[in-house]
C-alpha cells in the first residue's frame, strides 16, 4: 500500500521527474502523428493505385494476348463463382506519343491501352479520374463541347488551376483548324520567300496580330453560339495552335476529312503526359482535348511491325499517381484491336491482353487468385492481385514507416535515459526515506516497487499526455498546416508535389496501443536500474545518509 | 549477567537477548571492531537503558537488536528464537510486526504528514486490497495513538510543520502503531532541549510502567539513563553492568 501512496506523492511533488517525461510525451506525440499521417498517405495511395489496377489482373504472357476475351471471361465467372463483381477485357502496348508543340515534336514513351467504354469503368475507379463531367459519369471517346473542368475536381481548394481547359473540346478545336487555314493560305501567298509546305511554316516564326485577329472574326462569325468563348491566349494555346493537320484525310477511307467537323478515333491520356505545372501553381498544357497526336504501337503477330495513326485527344486521365498519369493512354478497345491485327479476320473473334476482374466487397482477393491460378495454366496466363503488381512499392512505403518508427522511438528510447539519470538522483535524494521505510520493515522488493511503479506512473502520464497531443496534432493537421503558412508565408505541404490537397490522416488504434505500450516500457526499464539500487541499499548507512 | 540468563529463574526466556554480539567495520586500511561479545538481556516489560561514549557501539547494538543490520558473529534471539540468522523476508516482517524503532533525528517520511506517517508500518505490512477493508480501524489506531501523545490537532501536517518534540512523538506513535513487542530507541531526547526530551521520556516510562513495554534505550546522557530500570554501559566493545 505505501508503494502506492508514495508513488503518488512523489509524482505529486516532484516536478523533475515530470519534466523528463516531456521527451516521451513529444516522442508519443510525433509517433502518433507521423503514423497516422504516413498510413493516411499510404491508404491514399493504395487506393489510387487500386483505383486503376482493378482487382484482379488476368493477362496474358505475350503482346499478342489470348483470343476470345468472352470465353475466357465465362471461364472466369466459372471458377470464381458469384466472387466475381464485373469483368472488362483490355489490351495494354507499349506505344509512342508524339505531339507538336511550337514546331518541335515531342515524343512520349507510354503504355497504350484499349479500354471498353461500357463496362471499363464498372471495374475500376478510371471514369473518376477524367475531367469533363460527363465523361465521369459514362465514359465517351467523343470529343465534347466544351465543359472541362477549370478546377481540380479531385481537389478541396477552390480557384482555378486549369484556365487552358475553358475553351477545349470543339470550339478549340474549330479555332485551331481555322487559324491553321489561314496560315496555310498567307504561306501559299508569299510563295516568292520560302519553299512552299506546312513544314517551313511552322519553323518558330511568331504567330502575328493579324492571324489572330481574322481567325476571332471568323470564328465570332460562324462559331455555334456556346463555341463562341474565345480560348485564352495563354502561353499554352499558341504552342498549339501552331500545330499542322499532319494529315486532312484518312488514306483507307479515301475521303477528305473536315477537320473542324470531324474528330480522329478519341484518346484519353494521362494528364502528366500533356500538362505540367507552373511555380505559380497553374497547369500548363502542351495539348489540349481537340488536339490530333499520331501515336505509334507494334502490331500482334511475329515479328510485330510499328504502326501509327492519328487521334484526337477527348479529356485527360488524372489519378495523381504520376506513375500512372504520365504513362497511360486510353483508346476504345475495339479500335486497337483492329489497328492491331487482334481482330481474326475469317471467325471476327478478337483477343485481348488481359480481363480485369472485380471482386464482390469482402471478398479474400489471394484466394480468389489461388482459384483462378489453377483453373489457368502459369504457362499461358499471369494472374495476380493488384497488391501483387504494386508490391516494391507498397513494400517501400511499408519499409518506409518501419524505418521512421524505429528512429522515432529512438527518441522514446533516449527520454528512457533522462528518466534513468533522474531517477538516481531521486533515489539519492531520498536515501534516507528509503532507510526509514527498511526500518520499519519494507522488504527490498518493496522498495524496488516504488521506483518501478514511479517510472509506471510517469510513463504513464508521459504517454497519456502525448496521446492527447498526438491526436490534437493529428485531427487539427490541416489547420495547423494552415496556420504555419500563414505565419511564415511558405508552403508547407504543396499538393502539386504530393497530389494531396489535403493532408491524409489515418488513426489506427493497434498503432497507437503499441506506440504506448512501448513508450511505458521503455519507462519502466528505465527505472529498474536506480530501483535495484535503491533495493540495495544498506537500512543503516541509508538511515545515516543527510 | 548474573540475573539475566537465557534461561531465568522462572524458565520464561528473556524477551530480547543478544549472544557474543561481535561486529566490525572496515575503516580506511584498518578494521575497527565495534562490538566484540556483547551478551545483554532484555525481559518481559523490561526499561534498559544503554550508556557509553560517542562511538562505543551503542547505536550499532541497537540496530543489530532490531536487525538492520547483521552481526559478524554472534547470536540475537526474541522470545528465545534465533532472528539473525533468519532469512531477509523473515527479518523483515520480524521489523514490522514485533520491532519499534525510534531515532534521534525523528525518521519520519516527508512527503507524508503525521497521521500517514504512524500508519506507515501498516500500510507496509497490508497489500492495497487488505489496507481498504482495515483502513478505518487502523485511522482510528492511529488517531487514538496521536492523541494520547498530544498531538490532536496537528494530524494533517507534514513533519516539517512540526516542532522537533512533536516530530519525536509522532515518530514513538509510529513505533507503537503495531503494537511491538520491544521498543527500540536511540537517543530519542538528543536533538531535544531539556522540556520536549521530558515530554519524550514521560510518556516512554508510562508506556512501560502501564503497558508493560520492554524498552532499549540509548544514551550518553546519566540523568536520562537513571529513569530506567537498569543500565548496562558499553565500554571497549564489552558490557559492564552497573
Amino acid at each position: 500500500m505505501y508503494k502506492l501512496l508514495l508513488c503518488w506523492r512523489y509524482l505529486r511533488t516532484r516536478w523533475i521527474a515530470l519534466a523528463s517525461v516531456i521527451s516521451v510525451t513529444l516522442g508519443v506525440a510525433t509517433m502518433i502523428v507521423v503514423n497516422a499521417v504516413m498510413a493516411g498517405f499510404a491508404h491514399e495511395m493504395q487506393t489510387r493505385i487500386h483505383g486503376i489496377l482493378s482487382d484482379i489482373v488476368f493477362e496474358s504472357h505475350s503482346l499478342s494476348g489470348f483470343q476470345d476475351p468472352n470465353w475466357h471471361m465465362e471461364e472466369i465467372k466459372r471458377s470464381g463463382g458469384n466472387l466475381i463483381d464485373g469483368m472488362t477485357p483490355m489490351v495494354a502496348v507499349p506505344a509512342m506519343l508524339n505531339f507538336q508543340v511550337r514546331g518541335q515534336w515531342v515524343t512520349r514513351q507510354v503504355m497504350f491501352i484499349g479500354i471498353d467504354e461500357a463496362t471499363h469503368a464498372r471495374v475500376s475507379d478510371f471514369g473518376r479520374y477524367l475531367q469533363h463531367p460527363l465523361n465521369r459519369q459514362q465514359l465517351s471517346f467523343g470529343l465534347r463541347e466544351g465543359g472541362y473542368d477549370t478546377v481540380d475536381s479531385q481537389a478541396d481548394a477552390p480557384g482555378s488551376t486549369r484556365p487552358a481547359l475553358e475553351g477545349a473540346g470543339w470550339p478549340y478545336r474549330r479555332m485551331r483548324v481555322e487559324r491553321e487555314r489561314l496560315w496555310r493560305e498567307r504561306l501559299e501567298s508569299q510563295s516568292d520567300t520560302t519553299p512552299a509546305g506546312a513544314g517551313a511554316a511552322e519553323s518558330p516564326s511568331q504567330p502575328t496580330r493579324s492571324v489572330n485577329d481574322q481567325v476571332e472574326a471568323v470564328l465570332s462569325a460562324t462559331a455555334a453560339p456556346e463555341a463562341a468563348v474565345a480560348p485564352p491566349l495563354d502561353g499554352s494555346t499558341p504552342a498549339a495552335t501552331k500545330k499542322d493537320p499532319f494529315r486532312t484525310a484518312r488514306p483507307e477511307e479515301g475521303r477528305v476529312m473536315d477537320l473542324a467537323q470531324e474528330q480522329f478515333t478519341g484518346v484519353v491520356p494521362g494528364i502528366g503526359l500533356a500538362s505540367f505545372r507552373d511555380n505559380t501553381g497553374v497547369d500548363r498544357f502542351l495539348v489540349l482535348p481537340g488536339d490530333d497526336v499520331k501515336i505509334t504501337f507494334p502490331t500482334a503477330g511475329t515479328p510485330p511491325k510499328a504502326v501509327s495513326d492519328t487521334f484526337t485527344v477527348v479529356d485527360f486521365y488524372e489519378s495523381k499517381m504520376s506513375e500512372y498519369d504520365s504513362n497511360f493512354v486510353f483508346v476504345p478497345i475495339d479500335q486497337l484491336q483492329r489497328m492491331r491485327g487482334m481482330i481474326d479476320p475469317q471467325t471476327g473473334i478478337p483477343s485481348v491482353n488481359s480481363i480485369q476482374i472485380k471482386v464482390t466487397p469482402g471478398t479474400n482477393l489471394n484466394e480468389l487468385r489461388d482459384r483462378l491460378r489453377k483453373a489457368f495454366p502459369a504457362e499461358l496466363y499471369l494472374i495476380s492481385s493488384w497488391r501483387d503488381k504494386q508490391g516494391p512499392l507498397l513494400m517501400a512505403v511499408d519499409m518506409e514507416m518501419a524505418v521512421l518508427n524505429i528512429l522515432l522511438f529512438l527518441i522514446i528510447a533516449v527520454a528512457g535515459f533522462g528518466i534513468l539519470a533522474i531517477f538516481f538522483m531521486i533515489v539519492v535524494e531520498k536515501t534516507r526515506d528509503i532507510g526509514i521505510l527498511k526500518s520499519l520493515g519494507a522488504s527490498s522488493s518493496g522498495i524496488a516497487g516504488i521506483f518501478l511503479g514511479y517510472g509506471l506512473f510517469l510513463g504513464l502520464v508521459g504517454a497519456g499526455a502525448g496521446l492527447a497531443l498526438g491526436l490534437a496534432i493529428t485531427l487539427n493537421i490541416n489547420t495547423i498546416r494552415a496556420a504555419v503558412e500563414w505565419c511564415t508565408g511558405q508552403r508547407v505541404f504543396d499538393p502539386s508535389i504530393y497530389y494531396f490537397f489535403k493532408i491524409p490522416t489515418i488513426v489506427n488504434p493497434l498503432t497507437i496501443s503499441w506506440i504506448i505500450a512501448g513508450a511505458v516500457g521503455i519507462a519502466v526499464l528505465a527505472s529498474v536500474l536506480p530501483a535495484l539500487r535503491a533495493a540495495r541499499l544498506h537500512p543503516v548507512e541509508a538511515l545515516r545518509h543527510d | 549477567m548474573t540475573d539475566t540468563g537465557p534461561g531465568n529463574a522462572s524458565g520464561v526466556p528473556p524477551l530480547l537477548s543478544v549472544r557474543q554480539l561481535r561486529k566490525s567495520y572496515r575503516s580506511g586500511s584498518g578494521v575497527l571492531e565495534v562490538l566484540r561479545g556483547v551478551d545483554f538481556d532484555l525481559n518481559h516489560s523490561g526499561f534498559v537503558a544503554v550508556v557509553g561514549q560517542s562511538g562505543s557501539g551503542k547505536s550499532t547494538l541497537l540496530h543489530l537488536m532490531g536487525l538492520l543490520d547483521e552481526p559478524d558473529a554472534g547470536e540475537v534471539h526474541i522470545a528465545g528464537i534465533r532472528v539473525d540468522n533468519l532469512p531477509a523476508v523473515r527479518r523483515d516482517k520480524l521489523r514490522n510486526t514485533d520491532i519499534g524503532m525510534v531515532f534521534q533525528s525523528y525518521h519520519l517520511l516527508p512527503e507524508f504528514n503525521a497521521l500517514e506517517n504512524v500508519l506507515a508500518p501498516l500500510m507496509v505490512r497490508y497489500s492495497v486490497y487488505e489496507w481498504m477493508r482495515m483502513k478505518k480501524v487502523a485511522h482510528s489506531q492511529a488517531r487514538a495513538l496521536l492523541e494520547r501523545f498530544g498531538l490532536g490537532q496537528r494530524l494533517h501536517h507534514k513533519p516539517r510543520q512540526l516542532s522537533g518534540g512533536e516530530m519525536q512523538r509522532v515518530a514513538i506513535a509510529r513505533a507503537l502503531i503495531s503494537q511491538p513487542r520491544v521498543l527500540l530507541a536511540d537517543e530519542p531526547t538528543g536533538n531535544l532541549d531539556e522540556a520536549s526530551g521530558t515530554g519524550i521520556l514521560d510518556p516512554l516510562c508510562e508506556l512501560n510502567r502501564q503497558d508493560g513495554l520492554s524498552i532499549v534505550l540509548v544514551t550518553h546522557d546519566a540523568s536520562i539513563a537513571r529513569r530506567a530500570d537498569r543500565i548496562v554501559r558499553l565500554v571497549a566493545g564489552h558490557v559492564e553492568i552497573l
